[in-house]
């Protein structure tokens, strides 16, 4: 494998002729993804990505279009919509189904629709139960899913971090901590029975750091939302919410004003909080992140609306 | 391939920056450890430690810890608790579930470190081994003032069982006996001594104090007698190469690439050793040898592929290879066995019964699989060889295992990945054991199956008859030999050759050696259904008359004759209704603790899910359930 040049002149580098530098470390995870993609897709009957559009799934589906090179990933994939996207999300993701020649479910929760359900009106955790939680249930009924991947890694929360690779869950789609399946070597215990269902994790063991990182190496589009821009946004609680359509019902006194932002992590719009940056490229935003003093997390309201929040999610059926 | 953006002339500080760093970043390698040590050991200080100096740790988690750090039960004073950052298993403690692994990270400059971090008491042995089955190195803590325990051993123990080569023994609290050198010298060599016949190549003694800083990250200013590496700096540098790059290639097919007509590969990841196109290989069991054609990648073809690679192979010649199946080098096959002798650590809350069959994935490969004996078990604080019948969850034993076909493998100890594998229950699809594979064991090989000229069919077609197995389950007292009988009458009535199998008769003969625990009672069907086919085999009609409570082993009996040949009939009976008739006086001694393991009063039936017959007595008599057994056996055409 050819090394880049890498010359140091009047103290600064220069690179010529630069081919992948992937460290040991990054190709060792990205081969480790691999292996787990593959596994599902021989070991399942009817496994789906589910593809939250972020960037953790921006890497996922690059990894699942490795793993399967030169043919196709053998599943489709699924966005469960709740409707409150970023409308920069969703133009982002039909463009990348159809850059990559893809099949891209849409499921959405059609009777939380009918209800009028709103993270506004019925606050983040209902909202996420109802068009998250509930439509991932109904999308897995409708299809009859065995196997799901999803991009969480366990460096992100605590209950993550305890969450195995292949996690298993009952027919009510529960995650019960206390009855995991142990993980030794690479061996995967991928026995369910009709109904059951596994939810596997092939980033588990990646960090933010290497996300970015692999973003930038291998040139995986992102939503322009990761970029810092200027955007119209207010201040609610300490933080800032981007007014991204007219839905967002503004108190009295307070008005949009135009703030340089992007965002960590991208979730429902008035449920994800931006952060003030400079940040427009990925070597800046890299660079942000290592001296960045915040987790990640934290730009997300629904993983401090109730004590040990996201276990108790996860219990329910939450991804 | 991924093309850096940065070209010269970029005056974009940040790129520039971010490309040094990931020049720098090139040779970073990834090191897996496990720490272990019992709970005040400082475990979690010394983790939080790592965390905290390599600056790990964010302003909204160390401003939790801080706050946390300030309650009264706090042990630190005004300090910041470190060990608060490694807060999961405290929440798990709190939350009453089991103590898990858990996995942390934090890199440095030169290595990326992926932390297994496990729990110490001897009841989550399992967990231990699961973590360090995903290491490749051991930090083992000690407390300074407590010497070597016998926690440490066990963990050593378990380290060695687990096959980790190199392990850092890390004497902390120094600063609570003065970072007294001779102290520190004492544990060291009481260490040394014990673990020599566990095998380590290396064991680094390194005297810390997690609470203090001392020689963890950086250097101790209060022990100059010392002059090797902090604790991190052994991390950094350690080298566990694992030879695996060296041994011989091993590559078993995960998965079929077959995209379109034009395009025919496999699959997998490198698990050993390295290959290049055109080099030739053999596919086993097949035996088919083959040339290497292209190894494809999505960032183009390779030129080799070593250990740990996730390629695609495809071969010069047209040849099929499918999931299970290993590619390796001519000169070196891997071993094929249908019989193994492996240790096997025991998982499962329901002990492990030597005869009941389980799932075993081994690689790639899937199978069912017996434990036929359980040679001993080990005693994980010393290694020691204790006797035993079955092994409890956290036991570690050497057993034989059967396999419905041949597994390929290698020995645990020259290569974990394809000498490991699991067992699954095939009822509850838990995962109840992980083993070692120590050795084949050659007796399948060697006894060769007897050629029959007269077989099954034509002894059957002699009588006119169909062979099969009536198997009646069901309580004690439900009926299953009062109806057993009868339909036997009429059968032989009928002139069929028919032969009934007792479980009170056949335990006064055959199985007169065996008790009513849970082992004896598996052994028992064991027995039973090996009778059972030798009588199939034989051409007759065979009614088996026995409680045989459990699904697992029922379904071993179904499995061992041929498909539609196994009729199983569930004398259903309501257990206050047996109880009522208590034909042998027997519920009443159970009930008066007269008599242990008693089905239904203190040891579980399993009702069958789906038998081929479901037989109410309370609704009928034995007459009319007996002709409706025959009515079956005519619609099968078996009489």
């Amino acid at each position: 494998m050819d090394r880049p040049a890498k010359r140091v002149r009047n103290g600064t580098y220069e690179y010529e002729f630069m081919k992948q530098v992937l460290s040991s470390y990054l190709r060792q995870l990205e081969a480790e993804s691999i292996y787990i993609m593959r596994e599902v897709a021989a070991e399942f009957r009817n496994p789906v990505m589910l593809y939250s559009i972020g960037k953790d799934s921006a890497v996922l589906l690059h990894l699942a279009m490795k793993a399967f090179y030169p043919g196709k990933p053998p599943f489709p994939l699924l966005h469960v919509d709740t409707t409150w996207k970023f409308r920069e999300m969703i133009a982002f993701r039909d463009a990348e189904a159809k850059r990559l020649g893809i099949d891209l479910m849409v499921h959405i929760n059609e009777d939380g629709v009918r209800n009028g359900i709103s993270p506004i009106t019925h606050g983040s955790a209902l909202h996420t139960d109802i068009m998250k939680t509930e439509a991932l249930k109904q999308a897995f009924a409708k299809y009859g899913f065995d196997a799901a991947f999803g991009g969480a890694r366990r460096d992100e929360e605590k209950s993550r971090a305890k969450e195995r690779v292949f996690s298993f869950r009952n027919a009510s789609h529960n995650w019960d901590p206390k009855r995991q399946r142990p993980e030794l070597w690479h061996l995967a215990n991928t026995k369910v029975n009709p109904g059951e269902s596994m939810r596997v994790f092939p980033l588990s063991n990646w960090t933010e750091l290497d996300v970015w990182t692999y973003i930038y190496l291998e040139d995986i589009p992102v939503v322009p939302l990761y970029f810092a821009k200027e955007r119209p946004v207010i201040e609610r609680d300490g933080t800032l919410i981007m007014v991204d359509d007219h839905r967002l019902p503004l108190e009295e006194g307070e008005q949009a004003e135009m703030r340089k932002v992007r965002f960590r992590t991208l979730g429902c719009y008035p449920l994800t909080g931006a952060i003030e940056s400079e940040a427009t490229t990925l070597p800046e935003i890299i660079e942000e992140l290592i001296a960045s003093r915040h987790s990640e997390r934290q730009g997300r309201v629904i993983d401090h609306d109730q004590v040990g929040s996201m276990e108790k999610k996860k219990q329910e059926g939450y991804f | 391939m991924a093309r850096l953006s940065v070209v010269e002339g970029t005056n974009d500080s940040a790129s520039e920056r971010l490309a040094a760093r990931l020049v720098a970043d090139e040779d970073r390698g990834l090191l897996r450890f496990l720490t272990c040590g019992s709970v005040d050991d400082g475990k979690s200080t010394l983790i939080g430690r790592l965390l905290y100096d390599s600056q790990l740790v964010f302003e909204d988690q160390l401003k939790n810890v801080e706050r946390e750090s300030k309650r009264p039960n706090s042990t630190r004073g005004t300090e910041i608790d470190l060990s608060l950052l490694v807060d999961g298993l405290q929440a798990e403690r709190e939350q009453g579930i089991t103590i898990d692994v858990a996995y942390r990270y934090f890199s440095t400059p030169r290595r990326k470190f992926i932390v297994a971090d496990t729990p110490g008491h001897v009841q989550y042995t399992r967990n231990m081994a699961t973590g360090a089955s995903n290491c490749d190195f051991g930090v083992l803590l000690i407390d300074a003032r407590q010497g070597v325990l016998t926690q440490t051993r066990r963990h050593a123990c378990i380290l060695s069982l687990l096959g980790i080569k190199k392990v850092a023994l890390a004497v902390n609290k120094m600063d609570l006996i003065d970072f007294d050198q001779e102290r520190f010298d004492e544990i060291s060599e009481d260490f040394v001594t014990f673990a020599v016949p566990l095998g380590f190549d290396s064991i680094t003694p390194i005297p810390v104090s997690a609470l203090k800083g001392d020689n963890v990250t950086m250097p101790s200013a209060h022990m100059h007698w010392y002059h090797g590496p902090t604790l991190l700096g052994h991390l950094e540098t350690v080298d566990v190469g694992r030879k695996s790059v060296e041994g011989p290639f091993r590559f078993p097919v995960q998965w079929v690439n077959r995209p379109h007509l034009d395009f025919r590969g496999v699959s997998g990841t490198v698990a050993c050793g390295r290959i290049k196109p055109g080099e030739e290989v053999v596919i086993h069991p097949s035996g088919k040898r083959v040339h290497v054609a292209r190894i494809v990648t999505a960032d183009g073809d390779l030129d080799e592929a070593q250990d740990g690679d996730a390629i695609t192979l495809t071969f010069a010649e047209e040849v099929d290879a499918s999931r299970g199946e290993i590619v390796t080098t001519p000169e070196a096959a891997p071993s094929v066995a249908d019989q193994l002798a492996a240790k096997i650590i025991w998982f499962d809350e329901e002990e492990m019964l030597p005869g009941r069959s389980y799932t075993i994935r081994c690689g790639t490969q899937t199978a069912t699989a017996t434990v036929s004996a359980l040679k001993y078990k080990l005693n994980v604080d010393n290694l020691d060889h204790v006797a035993g019948k079955t092994l409890e969850m956290n036991e570690v034993g050497l057993c034989n295992l059967s396999m419905t076909k041949p597994l390929m493998f290698d020995p645990y100890g020259d290569n974990p990945e394809t000498g490991s594998f699991i067992l699954i229950d095939r009822f509850t699809n838990a995962t109840v054991a992980a083993g070692m594979i120590e050795f084949g064991l050659r007796r399948a090989t060697n006894v060769k199956w007897q050629e029959l000229f007269v077989d099954k069919g034509a002894r059957a077609g002699l009588k006119g008859q169909k062979p099969c197995v009536l198997w009646f389950t069901g309580l004690s007292g439900s009926g299953k030999s009062t109806i057993a009988n009868t339909l036997e009458k009429r059968l032989h009535a009928l002139g069929r050759h028919t032969y009934m199998l007792d479980g009170d008769n056949v335990r006064h003969g055959l199985n007169k050696d065996l008790g009513f625990t849970d082992a004896d009672r598996v052994e028992n069907i064991r027995r039973v259904a090996e009778a059972a086919r030798l009588f199939v085999d034989a051409g007759l009609i065979v009614m088996v008359s026995f409680i045989s409570p459990f699904r697992s082993e029922r379904r071993m009996a179904r499995e061992m004759v041929g498909e539609g040949e196994f009729i199983e009939i569930f004398v259903d009976t309501p257990l206050d209704v047996c109880e009522a008739r208590d034909p042998k006086g027997l519920y009443r001694k159970a009930r008066a603790g007269l008599i242990q393991n008693f089905t239904g009063i203190d040891s579980s039936y399993e009702e069958p899910e789906n038998p081929e017959l479901d037989l109410r007595t309370s609704e009928s008599t034995p007459e009319l359930l007996a002709e409706r057994v025959l009515e079956e056996l005519r619609r099968r055409n078996v009489v």
